[in-house]
């Protein structure tokens, strides 16, 4: 797996976890640990604390659309040991998702979790101010769902003008199975099914 | 009453001022409304994307090479460095081998790259500090050359488009090597200059000595990358910690600031573009001959799973977390954009400021626009 | 990587126009040779014309005739007696003399405006490694025409809510003191247009009643960024005033006179600058007065950075046309004035017999706005506090205490019988010496910190990590 070099194993953090916070844990594997929704500001307190993990500060956070449900990403890393953690949280309602915020515990969170409720639409409890922050107010959707404006609902795949051959170097001819042709196979091809 | 100063204090009605999004001091379309009594702000709110594109949403539709031009139009002033942070995640996500000369040329151009964003960020602080542009023209001289440099090798100067999943996509051409080394000679002593006429000049020092100061642990807790995390003396940089391409083999010193204030960060990015002419040197001198790129199929499958590539860009740590589900296209890109989360704490630094002050702070975090709203 | 030389490729055609850039000397050597020999003859012509006047001079044969072109305030005279000769009695000459006058500093003035912008953007250009307007008439040379006419076609926007009359009204009553205020400036011994005994209180109330029109500018513009432009401007003049005031007042305890004329012609016949005296007043007379009209380092009124133009942001059209050759007349003004207090005027210790003096008064002033405009390519911006900390807590202490000081060497030097060199230049020495320590040591117990002065750069980091490696480096563990 494609794992950083500097990214802790998912279960060794799970172990952890699990022994400071019981019952915290949901999945977890070499690369990522899952915690409870509810319960992700607890185990980001509790990361951000430890002397072991001492996750100081929040590199990234994002969301991501798996159709039934979304996984809310947090990169935490800590500067001293040199280490990331990747910390995911499963919210499984598509209608009203919501979660904790990690605001209290890291000030970067910010403009990030207003950007991933913009995007997303997915709340987090407790922020301080939680408003749209790249499009406008009332615009309908939020655009990094799966289910938004998709493929022959108005948006032309950049992949319908993927080149068929590399006119330089004809002996590249790539098969054309490999390559979406008609426009009825995109969504079958990529878009629908959601990774393992 | 007579001498009590509490009673003499006046009051006055807060009003609203709007900054941006034409403003010359937001470097870009990026507004902040502010709250103001006098000259002092009380409250800021910061209203980005007007160049929202939804570039994460656009590409789920577009293969991963498709994608290398985006990177460029989002941080426009590094083009360079952010072509690299997509690439270095798909080559780990899809197990792709980079041959070694393509690394030395990527860590050539992203240190170019990260002289001439210095220079530009350098040189618009100063200009917000209300030195009429001088300083800022004589910055774009060093710019000039390194974005001919570009435009040499890969025909663009702003988004180059250079990476490529595997390497690079051009061999710089043979005139390239002499400018190059022309310029690294020339190099330190503009930035000699530029300290010279700016570090000790007292009105820029009265100007941004503690002012906008950011202690250590607000930077990390607020996720500050870059040099804003280093000009709060912290000593963090992904090419130490994380040395991705050929930089475990390159020399060099990270500087860091003593009090986390505007002036600190400035210094320290006229000191990281003396490490980095430092680095290219190196580069110079170490570069292998071979391919400079592997060959990839055109349309790259990875493997379903998810990775997080990220490289020390100029203005910080730029990842990318791209998630597979085995088809050409990523799944879910995600753009970390330093620019965007560099802003996190400008609320905090901003109340009480002077609006000038607050200008300066700004123009020390370092943004850019289309970055921030992608 | 090859090892053969191989050829640099030329640089983008701009970049090697900036690069080929030479001196201001090689544009004139590109100049057509026709230009070339006009400008020769001229010159040649010129100095003939001065030389055959300083004969004529020197000969005795030409003292104060209104043929005497060194004075054209000679020729008014002769105009005014014929006319009062007339017997129409004395509003004739008055008028006549007085259009004369008005007509003659109003078009010294138009005429410099529109060299002066393009002096200005060309000497910024250089000073910015840029080329600078230089595709309008010959070196760019009408580029400030065409500005002109370009801001004259643009239409006149007036913002909603604006106070239509007071909004109307600031353009043209910021200019009225501007012009007003060279009304007393002597250009030669008799050509002065208003020879009046208060000029010194004149020129320095005239030039405060600009803050009026600048207030009303940025109250009735409906605006933030001009209120609080206005209000910078406001509060920099009022402060600003108290360090000029008094920085001229010790002027005029040397020369004894408030009549501009006077300490001009008491510099000439000592043989003295008044900024070999005073060095202290005429940096505070310097400093304050870009603070006055608004340049760099104190153009906080306008600073583009924070409020986009300050009190002029919705004029649109010729009115922000005009508050702009408001700005640039006035930093020729305070050359001039400058020029006539610290610079000897129209006197070059003996040139004026042979140069007419009023030529040598416009190359003073001229060096004067060279000055400003050095600054502006160079210094970044002060902020208002500071400004204002520096006025209050800097300038008028030490104003006050140079007044003291010269208030005594002026009663030295009325009963010192000695020679005026050995009197003033013990003088100079003493007030020099004087201005550079008093300046430190006022820096000091005001409270100015050594770290603005030694600023640390930044530290070089021996680990990387986050807090814990901060603390450690920084404790220097």
């Amino acid at each position: 797996m494609p794992a950083g070099p500097t990214q802790l194993a998912g279960q060794r953090v799970a172990e952890a976890l699990d022994r400071a916070l019981p019952g915290i844990v949901t999945v977890s594997n070499d690369e990522w640990v899952e915690v409870a929704p509810a319960r992700v500001d607890e185990a980001l307190h509790w990361l951000h604390d430890s002397e072991e993990f001492d996750a100081a500060q929040l590199s990234s956070l994002c969301a991501v659309d798996y159709h039934d449900h979304f996984a809310v990403v947090y990169h935490l890393q800590s500067l001293d040991l040199n280490h990331q953690i990747v910390l995911k949280a499963r919210v499984s309602d598509h209608e009203e998702p919501a979660l904790p915020s990690s605001y209290p515990i890291y000030k970067g969170a910010l403009l990030q979790e207003r950007e991933v409720y913009d995007l997303m639409g997915i709340r987090f409890e407790g922020h301080p101010d939680l408003r749209r922050i790249f499009l406008w107010d009332g615009f309908p959707g939020h655009p990094l769902r799966k289910d938004f404006m998709g493929i022959g609902q108005g948006l032309t795949s950049g992949l319908r003008r993927f080149p068929f051959e590399d006119k330089a170097n004809p002996d590249r001819q790539l098969n054309r199975d490999n390559l979406i042709g008609d426009e009825q196979d995109v969504p079958s091809e990529w878009s629908g099914t959601a990774p393992a | 009453m007579v001498g009590d100063g509490a009673s003499m204090t006046t009051s006055a009605e807060p009003y609203v001022l709007n900054i941006g999004p034409q403003h010359p001091s937001t470097h870009g379309v990026f507004r902040i409304r502010v709250v103001m009594d006098g000259e002092r702000i009380q409250d800021l709110d910061m209203i980005v994307g007007y160049l929202h594109r939804s570039m994460e949403k656009l590409a789920e539709e577009r293969t991963y090479t498709q994608n290398i031009p985006f990177t460029d139009r989002a941080d426009y002033l590094a083009a360079m460095s952010s072509n690299l942070g997509l690439c270095l995640a798909a080559e780990r996500l899809a197990d792709v081998e980079v041959p070694e000369r393509a690394s030395y040329l990527r860590v050539i151009f992203a240190e170019l790259q990260r002289i001439a964003s210095h220079a530009m960020a350098n040189g618009t602080l100063v200009s917000d500090a209300g030195a009429w542009q001088t300083p800022l023209l004589y910055m774009f001289r060093e710019r000039e050359k390194i974005l001919d440099l570009f435009e040499m090798t890969c025909g663009a100067r702003l988004t180059t488009n250079y990476m490529r999943i595997g390497g690079v996509a051009f061999e710089p051409p043979p005139e390239f090597w002499p400018a190059l080394e022309e310029l690294v000679d020339e190099l330190p002593d503009r930035i000699s200059e530029y300290e010279e006429l700016l570090t000790q000049n007292e009105i820029f020092v009265a100007r941004t000595r503690n002012v906008g100061i950011i202690s250590a642990e607000d930077a990390i807790n607020g996720s500050l990358v870059g040099p804003a995390l280093r000009g709060s003396g912290v000593p963090w940089d992904l090419r130490k910690a994380e040395p991705y391409c050929v930089y475990d083999r390159m020399e060099f010193d990270v500087p860091i600031g003593r009090t986390g204030d505007v002036y600190d960060r400035f210094m320290c990015r006229l000191a990281e573009t003396r490490e980095s002419t430092k680095i290219i040197r190196q580069a110079i001198e170490g570069i292998p001959d071979g391919p400079h790129k592997t060959d990839i199929p055109l349309a790259l499958r990875p493997p379903p799973g998810e990775v997080y590539g990220r490289v020390e860009g100029p203005r910080g740590e730029v990842g990318f977390y791209l998630v597979s589900d085995g088809g050409p296209a990523p799944y879910r890109f995600h753009l970390r954009a330093p620019s965007l989360i560099n802003l996190s704490l400008l609320r905090e630094l901003a109340r009480g400021a002077s609006l000038s002050d607050a200008v300066v702070t700004l123009g020390s975090i370092d943004i850019v626009v289309g970055e921030i709203d992608r | 990587m090859s090892d053969q030389p191989v050829p640099r490729r030329p640089a983008t055609p701009m970049a090697q126009q900036i690069l080929d850039r030479g001196s201001l000397l090689d544009d004139a050597k590109r100049l057509p040779s026709g230009v070339k020999a006009a400008g020769a003859v001229f010159a040649l012509g010129f100095l003939a014309v001065n030389v055959a006047i300083a004969y004529i001079v020197i000969d005795g044969r030409l003292d104060g005739h209104w043929y005497d072109f060194r004075d054209l305030g000679n020729a008014i005279a002769q105009l005014r007696t014929e006319l009062d000769d007339t017997g129409t009695g004395p509003w004739l000459s008055y008028w006549v003399t007085g259009l004369i006058g008005g007509v003659a500093i109003l078009s010294f003035l138009g005429g410099f405006l529109l060299i002066g912008s393009w002096i200005e953007r060309r000497l910024l250009a250089r000073f910015q490694i840029r080329m600078g307007p230089n595709r309008v008439g010959p070196f760019g040379l009408l580029q400030p025409l065409a500005d002109a006419l370009k801001l004259m076609q643009k239409e006149v926007l007036i913002p909603i809510g604006a106070d239509r009359l007071l909004f109307f009204l600031p353009p043209i009553l910021v200019f009225i003191p501007a012009m007003l205020a060279w009304g007393p400036v002597p250009w030669a011994p008799n050509m002065a247009y208003l020879d009046i005994n208060v000029g010194l209180l004149y020129v320095i109330s005239i030039t405060s009643l600009s803050v009026l029109a600048i207030w009303m500018a940025g109250w009735s513009s409906n605006n933030h960024y001009a209120l609080l432009g206005a209000m910078r401007t406001v509060a920099m003049m009022v402060s600003y005033e108290i360090p000029i005031s008094l920085s001229l007042l010790v002027v005029v305890l040397l020369t004894g006179s408030l009549n501009l004329n006077e300490i001009v012609a008491w510099q000439g016949s000592h043989n003295v600058w008044m900024a070999f005296l005073l060095p202290f007043s005429m940096f505070t007379f310097f400093f304050s007065s870009t603070a006055e009209i608004n340049r760099t380092p104190n153009d906080i009124a306008e600073a583009e950075s924070e409020i986009v133009a300050g009190f002029h942001t919705e004029y649109s059209g010729m009115k922000a046309g005009l508050f702009l050759a408001v700005e640039l007349g006035n930093a020729l003004l305070v050359g001039a004035l400058f020029a006539t207090f610290f610079l000897g005027g129209y006197t070059m210790f003996g040139l004026e017999e042979w140069v007419p003096p009023y030529l040598i008064l416009a190359v003073k002033a001229t060096t004067g706005y060279f000055f400003f405009i050095w600054l502006r390519g160079t210094l970044p911006r002060f902020r208002i506090d500071q400004l204002m900390t520096f006025a209050w807590k800097y300038l008028i202490p030490l104003s006050i205490a140079n007044v003291l000081i010269v208030a005594v060497e002026a009663t030295i030097a009325a009963r010192w019988e000695a020679e005026g060199i050995v009197i003033y230049g013990s003088f100079a020495l003493v007030n020099l010496a004087l201005t550079v320590y008093a300046v430190r040591a006022w820096a000091r117990v005001i409270g100015y910190s050594a770290e603005l002065e030694h600023p640390e750069g930044p530290r070089t980091a021996d680990r990387i990590g986050g807090l814990k490696a901060a603390r450690q480096i920084r404790t220097g563990a």
